[in-house]
């Protein structure tokens, strides 16, 4: 790992690779994932090269979580740390590879999660900024911002039940999922709104229509992508994913 | 890190905000140097000792949290991982063990001995070339420990005794920094560098080095003693004075 040039980290500058790196957060239930899948689609017809990552995907720590999870073993710390594992995994193989190779990658969750959540399970706000102190900046965040009763709507009538972790219930704020849910989230959502200013996240109204909010980020990506040039030799307008 | 000699039991860093610090009567015995100088040995005679002496005693060591041993050892046998990765794992290790065992031990009184703590992640980042101020605030969260004994030893007298004794691994002899064209070569620059950095930690936080070189006998005898006069300095201290306040200038006698 090259050295971090202050305490203050990668995310304070501009990441030096031909790639762009475009990540999109938002609370469960918030469409993010939905816009962020017709943004690949839309991209990748158009020509361009894309990666895509997805937060605590990487199959070593999957086991790890797995098991933490059904004994109810994870402590806010470790709940963390294994997610940045996952993070400098993905890092590693999935984002600077590509990013290097000039093309875009696009990140469902970042580094903000990590301090959205984490924070609301308790554990130090300096902390988990230090632990990721060496993920490069995005060239575009997106924040997709919806009312807590909208995204309990919306997960509620996809599915049977609320999971486990997503509604905190490991927090005991509540015995109800839903009720566990509004008091977890509400908390994870105050600290996004300080994060949006912290980190420069552009918010988008996700109470809106699919088509509108994509319009909205498809117009915010064509900003983020003036200047971009495509690597070299890859035309094709279907471009492999994963 | 300044020295102190009131350090024991607290935040090494920003700590764990979730977990009140109510007062840890326990104690919290590290004991830390490099691969293969004896520290499993030496707590195996350390601990029956103290429990005759009528004190319970709880061990934990590196990497050996349920919940993460498993996935370490997939990850070290795959030979995939960075050592930002790897520093992450072993973190979570630690906040593991620390969380489920070594708090609420304190808590109830226990002396835990620990195999290992964080200077180990400290000493092999150093040598493995990454951020040093990184891996210090990754393990913020960490109590400090009471006591750290540094089993010292320098690299000549390292390597017959490992060699004779379980033999050198892959990772022990920095097999991944490709140091050398054989193992023994590379463990011996491996160690080498190891060891210099220890040497750092230990004057940065005041370890009480002891003299590795020795038979296992002088080692033990050696430890017994400094762990003896801790205990007896601070049971004096709590019948002599009413809290909250400084510990007692305790000077361990230290080796030479």
């Amino acid at each position: 790992m090259s050295a971090v040039p202050s305490r203050r980290g990668l995310l304070t500058e501009a990441h030096p690779y031909p790639g762009r790196l475009i990540t999109v957060e938002g609370i469960d239930g918030s469409g993010k994932s939905t816009q962020l899948l017709l943004l690949d689609r839309w991209l990748t017809a158009r020509g361009f090269q894309v990666r895509f990552t997805e937060w605590n995907s990487s199959r070593l720590v999957r086991r790890a979580m797995k098991r933490g999870k059904k004994k109810d073993l994870l402590t806010p710390t470790t709940f963390s740390l294994l997610h940045a594992v996952d993070f400098a995994d993905r890092l590693t193989y999935q984002i600077v590879p590509p990013l290097k190779a000039g093309m875009i990658v696009l990140a469902d969750r970042y580094v903000y999660t990590a301090f959205s959540r984490d924070v609301a399970r308790g554990v130090h706000p300096t902390w988990v900024r230090a632990v990721y102190r060496f993920a490069p900046r995005p060239d575009l965040a997106l924040y997709f911002r919806v009312p807590i009763e909208v995204s309990l709507d919306r997960l509620l009538g996809g599915r049977a039940k609320l999971k486990y972790h997503e509604a905190g219930m490991d927090l005991g704020l509540a015995t109800d999922p839903a009720e566990s849910f509004r008091v977890f989230q509400s908390r994870v959502l105050d600290i996004y709104d300080e994060l949006a200013g912290e980190y420069d996240l552009r918010v988008i109204d996700a109470r809106a229509d699919i088509p509108s909010q994509q319009r909205i980020v498809r117009r915010m990506v064509q900003e983020t992508l003036r200047g971009y040039e495509r690597p070299p030799g890859m035309e094709a307008p279907h471009g492999a994913r994963r | 890190m300044a020295r102190d000699a009131d350090r024991g039991k607290k935040w090494y860093g920003s700590g764990l905000p979730y977990v009140k610090m109510p007062p840890l009567p326990g104690h919290l015995i590290v004991i830390e140097g490099t691969d293969g100088v004896g520290r499993s040995t030496q707590i195996e005679l350390l601990s029956p000792w103290l429990e005759l002496e009528g004190y319970a005693v709880s061990n934990t060591g590196w990497t050996r949290s349920p919940l993460l041993s498993e996935t370490i050892n997939e990850a070290k046998a795959g030979h995939e991982l960075t050592v930002v990765t790897f520093s992450l794992l072993y973190a979570a290790d630690f906040a593991d063990r620390l969380e489920h065992q070594i708090i609420p031990a304190l808590r109830a009184g226990f002396i835990v001995i620990a195999d290992r703590y964080m200077y180990t992640a400290f000493a092999r980042n150093m040598v493995m070339g990454a951020d040093p101020v990184w891996t210090r605030d990754l393990f913020g969260f960490a109590l400090t420990p009471d006591l750290v004994f540094y089993l010292e030893i320098d690299v000549d007298h390292l390597l017959p005794r490992v060699v004779q004794g379980k033999g050198m691994d892959y990772w022990e002899s920095g097999m991944h920094l490709a140091l050398g064209d054989d193992i023994f070569e590379s463990f011996r620059r491996y160690q080498g560098r190891l060891i210099e950095e220890y040497n750092v930690l230990a004057r940065e936080f005041d370890f009480v080095s002891i003299d590795a070189r020795r038979s296992v006998e002088g080692i033990q005898s050696d430890l017994r003693e400094h762990v003896a006069a801790y205990l007896a300095g601070t049971k004096r201290e709590v019948a002599a004075r009413p809290r909250p306040a400084r510990r007692a200038n305790h000077r361990l006698r230290r080796r030479g």
